[in-house]
C-alpha cells in the first residue's frame, strides 16, 4: 500500500504548488490588474476607484497575508466573489462544474465502448476489410474539429430529423428525458474524435503484445481464444491506452470550451471564457485552480489504475 | 490422454516432416524430410546452430505456427492420433495438455500482469474443468513438486518477484499441470547461469522419471545434450545430418558438420598442463577436416602494467524513503583490485549480478566508482583525464544486433571513434577503415553497406574492427561471444588470439562461459555478489579451485561427454544470491592468502558457504 500513500502525498504536494503558483501570477503579471480592469475601453482609471477595488481585493495588504489569507479561503472552498457581479465564484463553479463533468463522462464512456472493442478486434485481423475500413474512419474523424462535427450533428438530428432540439440546457430534476436528450449530442461530437484516438492507442497496443513470449505461453497453454484475448493480451495492451485517455481527459477539463457554445450548454469552460473577457480575476483564478485539482485528482486515479493492471508499478 | 499409467503413455513420431514457410518470393523450405521417434520415457534431442530449423519443428508438434504462411507435409503421431489432420479445437485440447512445452526466455515467457499461481491454476482449469479452489490446490502441489520454496506464499506473486531460474520452474509447473505425454523443452537453459542451468536439466529428468513422459530436447549446447539425450538428431540448415544415440555420436560421429560442430565445443579440462591461451581447431563443415591451429607464442609482458585497478567500489541505492533515507543498496562491485599487464588475457567470471560487468564499466569510465582508483598505463582516471584515457581502452559487447546503429554504414561505425577524438582526415579514415576491415577477416567492400546485412558473426567482427580504430592497449570483452554460434564463437576466439599476438593487446575477458574462459586466458578472477573470491593463473584455477564458489561454478558446468554426468545428488536448489543490502551494511574486512604464486583466494564467509 506504500505506493498508494506516496502518490497521494505527491498530488497533494502537487496541488499547493499550483496555488501558489496562480497566487503569484497575478502578483507578478506586469502592470496593476485593477488598473488593467478599469482601463479596458482606453482611457486611464481613476485612481480613486482603483484604490477602492484594491481594498475590497485586499491587494493593498502585505503579500504573505494575502498568502496566508488565500490558503485559508481555499481551506473552506471559497474562492472569493466575482468582481462583474459580485456572486461566490465557489458557487457558481459548483453550478456549472457538474454539467461539464457529465458531459466528459458520457463522452469518455462512448469513446471507450466503441474504441476498445474495434481496436483489438482490428488488430487480431490486422489488414482484414474492418480494420482497414475502421483505420480510414479513425484518421476521418481525429481529423474533424469538434465544431464542425457539432454543427453537422444540429444539422442532421434536429434540423433535417427534428429528434432534439439544437441546444441548450435543462436540469436533470426537472426533464430527465430532455436533459439527456441534449447532453447526447455534445457528448457524441466530443465523443467520436477520442474513440477515433482510443482505436488507434488500442489497436497499435495490442499489435505490440500480440508477438510477445507469454502470449504464445497462454496459446501454447491450450486456452480458449477468450481468455487469451482478456486475460492475456488485453490487460497487457491496456497500459499505454490508460496513458493516452487520461491526458485526452486532462485536457477537456478546460477544452470543451468550443463544444459548449456550439450547444449552448453552461458549463466551466464557458465560465472561463467568459471570466477572461470580463477581466474577472477572482472568476478565472478558481476556475484554474478548480480545473488543476481535477487533473491532480484524474493523474492519481490513473496512476491507482496503474498499479491495479501493472503489479510492476506498486513499489 | 492423460492416464497416470506410464506404460500406457503414447510416444512421438515423426516422419516425412517438411515444413515452408510463404515470402515475397514463393515458399522457403526451412525443414526437408526430418523424421524420428520418441518413446514414452525417452529423451531426444534435436541439435543444431541457427537457422537449422529445430525450433519450427518444436512449434509444428503443437501447431503453433501461424497458418497462412506455414505449409506443412508428412507426418507427426502421437500415439495414434495424427497431429496434423487435427481441427484447431483438438489441437487446443491437446496443447498444454498431452503436449506441453517450455521456452527459452523465462524472464519473458510469462504474463507480467497475472500473478504466478493463476498462470498455473488457468492451465489446469482450461483442461481438466476444476473448480478455482481445486485448481489453486493443485497449483500449490505442482509449484511444491517443482521446488518452488514456499509454494503456497508465493501463489500470489508476480513474475518480476522471481529469478530466472523460479521463472522457469513456474514454467515446467506450468506443463507438468496436466500430466502430458510429450514434453517438449526449446532451449530451456540457455538464458540461465549454469548453477540453475543444473538445477533446472536435474529437476526435468527427475520429473520424466516420475512421470514417464516423453521428451524433446531442441538445444544448441553439446554440453547440455550430453547430460540429458538418449539420442539425438542432428540438423543443419533444414536438413536431418546425423541420427543416433548420444553416446554413439559423441563417441564416433560420421557427418563431417557433426564432426566441426562437436570438436568445436569447449571442452572444460582441454586445456591443463599449459599455461597460454589455445585457439581452437576450426573443422571445415563439408569435409569435417581441421586446420589445426597453430601453437602460440607467450604474449604477456609483466615489466608493463596497462591497468591497474584498486580497491574498486561501486552502490547504487535501490530503496529510499520519502525523506531520501537509502534504506536499501546493491554492493555491485566491492573491493576489486586487479591488475592487467601487457599482451596478457584476464577473464573476470561469475554468474549475473556478481558485478563483472560493471567492473568493466568502471574500467572503460562508463561508470563513476563510489571509492577506489583506476589507473590506466600509470595515468589515473579522473574526470579531467577520462576522454583521453578512454583511447586506450576499448570495449566490446555482448550483443553484436544491438551494439551497431543500424543508420550507420560499417565503414562510418567503424570509423566514428576516430571522429569522436578528431583523429585523422576523411581520407585517411576510409583507408583505415579498409584495413581494418581486412585484419578482422572481412571484404574492405563492405564499408559502404549497412549492419542488417550481416549475420552475428560478422557484426561481431566489425565490432572488433571499431574497438581497434583508436589503437587501444586494452579490450574489454563482455560476453562478447556469448551470443554467438558455437562454430562462428570459435573464430571469433582466434580473431582475438590472433590479435594479441599481433599487437600484444590485455584482454579482459568477462564471461559466463567457463569452457571458452579456460581456452583464451592466462589468468582468471571469480566473481561473487560484487567481490573477487578467488584470482590466479588460469591453470591454477581450473586444476585446483579452492574457494567453494568457485568449486560449484566449475562443477555445474556440462562436459561435452555422455559418460561423465552430472552427479544429480550433488546439485543444491540455492538461489544466486542477490547484492542488495540493507542500507546500513557495512561489508566485512576480506583477507585473501595465497595457495601457490599469484593464486589468491579470499578467506571463505560462512555466508559463501551454501
Amino acid at each position: 500500500m506504500f505506493w498508494f500513500l506516496r502518490r497521494g502525498f505527491a498530488s497533494l504536494i502537487m496541488l499547493w504548488v499550483i496555488v501558489t503558483l496562480v497566487f503569484m501570477s497575478i502578483h507578478f503579471v506586469p502592470g496593476d490588474p485593477v488598473e488593467l480592469l478599469l482601463s479596458q475601453d482606453g482611457g486611464s482609471a481613476d485612481p480613486a476607484t482603483v484604490q477602492m477595488i484594491r481594498e475590497d481585493l485586499g491587494l493593498n495588504r502585505p503579500i504573505v497575508e494575502q498568502y496566508v489569507e488565500k490558503l485559508k479561503g481555499l481551506a473552506s472552498f471559497d474562492l472569493g466573489r466575482s468582481m462583474v457581479d459580485d456572486s461566490s465564484v465557489s458557487a457558481e463553479i459548483a453550478r456549472r462544474l457538474p454539467r461539464t463533468l457529465e458531459l466528459i463522462a458520457l463522452a469518455a464512456l462512448i469513446s471507450l465502448v466503441i474504441g476498445i472493442p474495434a481496436g483489438i478486434y482490428a488488430a487480431l485481423h490486422t489488414g482484414r476489410a474492418f480494420d482497414r475500413a475502421a483505420s480510414y474512419l479513425a484518421g476521418f474523424a481525429q481529423g474533424i474539429p469538434v465544431f464542425v462535427l457539432g454543427t453537422l450533428l444540429i444539422l442532421v438530428f434536429s434540423q433535417m430529423l427534428k429528434l432534439t432540439s439544437a441546444g441548450g440546457f435543462v436540469a436533470f430534476s426537472q426533464a430527465p428525458g430532455k436533459h439527456i436528450g441534449l447532453l447526447l449530442m455534445p457528448s457524441l461530437s466530443i465523443g467520436i474524435g477520442l474513440a477515433a484516438i482510443v482505436f488507434r492507442i488500442t489497436r497499435a497496443s495490442t499489435l505490440e503484445v500480440l508477438p510477445l513470449d507469454y502470449v504464445r505461453t497462454a496459446r501454447a497453454k491450450g486456452l480458449g481464444d477468450r481468455r487469451i484475448v482478456l486475460h492475456h493480451i488485453l490487460r497487457n495492451a491496456l497500459i499505454p491506452v490508460i496513458t493516452i485517455f487520461a491526458l485526452q481527459i486532462g485536457s477537456l477539463l478546460g477544452g470543451t470550451v468550443l463544444v459548449e457554445y456550439v450547444f449552448n450548454w453552461p458549463g466551466l469552460s464557458g465560465m472561463l471564457v467568459s471570466g477572461v473577457n470580463a477581466r474577472d480575476y477572482p472568476t478565472v483564478t478558481g476556475v484554474i485552480l478548480v480545473i488543476s485539482a481535477l487533473f491532480i485528482g484524474l493523474n492519481f486515479l490513473v496512476d491507482v489504475l496503474y498499479g491495479l493492471t501493472d503489479p510492476r508499478v506498486r513499489k | 490422454m492423460s492416464t497416470s499409467d506410464p506404460t500406457a503413455r503414447p510416444g512421438l513420431s515423426i516422419s516425412g516432416l517438411n515444413i515452408s514457410f510463404r515470402n515475397k518470393d514463393g515458399w522457403t523450405s526451412v525443414v526437408r524430410n526430418l523424421g524420428f521417434d520418441i518413446a514414452p520415457g525417452e529423451t531426444v534431442a534435436i541439435v543444431g546452430e541457427s537457422g537449422s530449423g529445430k525450433s519450427v519443428t518444436a512449434l509444428s508438434v503443437l501447431g503453433l505456427l501461424p497458418q497462412q504462411s506455414t505449409r506443412i507435409e508428412g507426418s507427426i503421431r502421437l500415439g495414434d492420433r495424427e497431429l496434423l489432420s487435427l481441427s484447431p479445437k483438438d489441437l487446443k485440447a491437446l496443447r498444454g495438455n498431452a503436449i506441453a512445452m517450455i521456452f527459452q526466455e523465462p524472464m519473458t515467457s510469462l504474463n507480467p500482469t497475472m500473478c504466478i499461481g493463476e498462470q498455473i491454476a488457468e492451465s489446469i482449469i482450461a483442461h481438466r474443468g476444476t473448480s478455482t479452489a481445486e485448481a489453486k490446490a493443485e497449483a500449490i502441489r505442482l509449484m511444491e513438486k517443482v521446488h518452488i520454496p514456499s509454494a503456497a506464499r508465493r501463489y500470489g506473486e508476480y513474475p518480476h518477484q522471481f529469478s530466472g531460474g523460479m521463472r522457469q520452474r513456474v514454467m515446467i509447473a506450468i506443463a507438468l499441470a496436466c500430466k502430458p505425454a510429450l514434453l517438449i523443452a526449446d532451449e530451456p537453459t540457455t538464458a540461465l547461469d549454469v548453477t540453475i542451468q543444473a538445477q533446472v536439466l536435474n529437476l526435468i529428468k527427475e520429473l520424466q522419471e516420475e512421470e514417464g513422459m516423453a521428451v524433446l530436447f531442441i538445444t544448441h549446447d553439446m554440453g547440455v545434450v550430453a547430460e540429458v539425450a538418449d539420442r539425438m538428431v542432428v540438423m543443419y540448415r533444414g536438413d536431418v545430418v546425423e541420427e543416433g544415440a548420444t553416446t554413439e555420436i559423441f563417441a564416433n560421429s560420421r557427418h563431417p558438420y557433426t564432426k566441426a560442430l562437436l570438436s568445436a565445443v569447449p571442452q572444460l579440462g582441454s586445456m591443463s598442463g599449459s599455461n597460454d591461451p589455445q585457439p581452437f581447431d576450426i573443422y571445415d563443415i563439408n569435409t569435417g577436416l581441421a586446420d589445426e591451429a597453430s601453437v602460440l607464442k607467450s604474449t604477456v609482458d609483466m615489466s608493463q602494467i596497462l591497468l591497474d585497478v584498486k580497491d574498486l567500489t561501486v552502490r547504487f541505492p535501490v530503496q529510499q524513503t520519502i525523506f531520501g533515507k537509502v534504506t536499501a543498496r546493491v554492493h555491485a562491485v566491492e573491493n576489486v583490485s586487479l591488475t592487467l599487464a601487457r599482451g596478457e588475457t584476464l577473464a573476470i567470471v561469475g554468474e549475473s549480478g556478481s558485478g563483472k560487468s560493471t567492473t568493466g564499466k568502471l574500467i572503460t569510465g562508463l561508470l563513476h566508482p563510489t571509492a577506489g582508483t583506476v589507473e590506466i598505463c600509470g595515468k589515473p582516471m579522473r574526470k579531467d583525464t577520462r576522454q583521453s584515457l578512454s583511447r586506450s581502452v576499448q570495449m566490446i559487447f555482448q550483443d553484436p544486433f544491438s551494439s551497431l546503429n543500424p543508420r550507420l554504414t560499417v565503414g562510418r561505425a567503424i570509423t566514428e571513434p576516430l571522429r569522436i577524438h578528431k583523429i585523422a582526415t576523411e581520407k585517411e579514415r576510409d583507408d583505415i577503415a579498409a584495413s581494418l576491415l581486412t585484419r578482422v577477416g572481412l571484404s574492405p567492400e563492405i564499408a559502404r553497406r549497412y549492419p542488417h546485412e550481416f549475420s552475428g558473426g560478422q557484426r561481431q567482427r566489425i565490432c572488433v574492427a571499431r574497438t581497434l580504430a583508436l589503437k587501444p592497449s586494452v579490450i574489454i570483452a563482455d560476453e562478447a561471444v556469448s551470443a554467438l554460434d558455437v562454430s562462428v564463437k570459435a573464430q571469433v576466439v582466434n580473431l582475438l588470439l590472433e590479435l594479441q599476438q599481433e599487437m600484444q593487446l590485455g584482454f579482459i575477458f568477462i564471461s559466463h562461459d567457463m569452457a571458452v574462459v579456460e581456452r583464451i586466458s592466462h589468468r582468471v578472477a571469480v566473481m561473487y555478489l560484487g567481490e573477487i573470491v578467488e584470482i590466479g593463473p588460469r591453470a591454477a584455477i581450473f586444476s585446483n579451485p579452492v574457494h567453494p564458489y568457485t568449486r560449484r561454478l566449475i562443477e555445474a558446468v556440462p562436459v561435452p561427454d555422455p559418460s561423465r554426468r552430472l552427479d544429480r545428488h550433488k546439485i543444491s536448489d540455492s538461489e544466486i544470491r542477490s547484492a542488495v543490502r540493507p542500507g546500513d551494511y557495512v561489508p566485512p574486512a576480506r583477507t585473501y592468502r595465497e595457495v601457490s604464486p599469484g593464486h589468491l583466494v579470499q578467506d571463505a564467509d560462512p555466508e559463501w558457504a551454501a
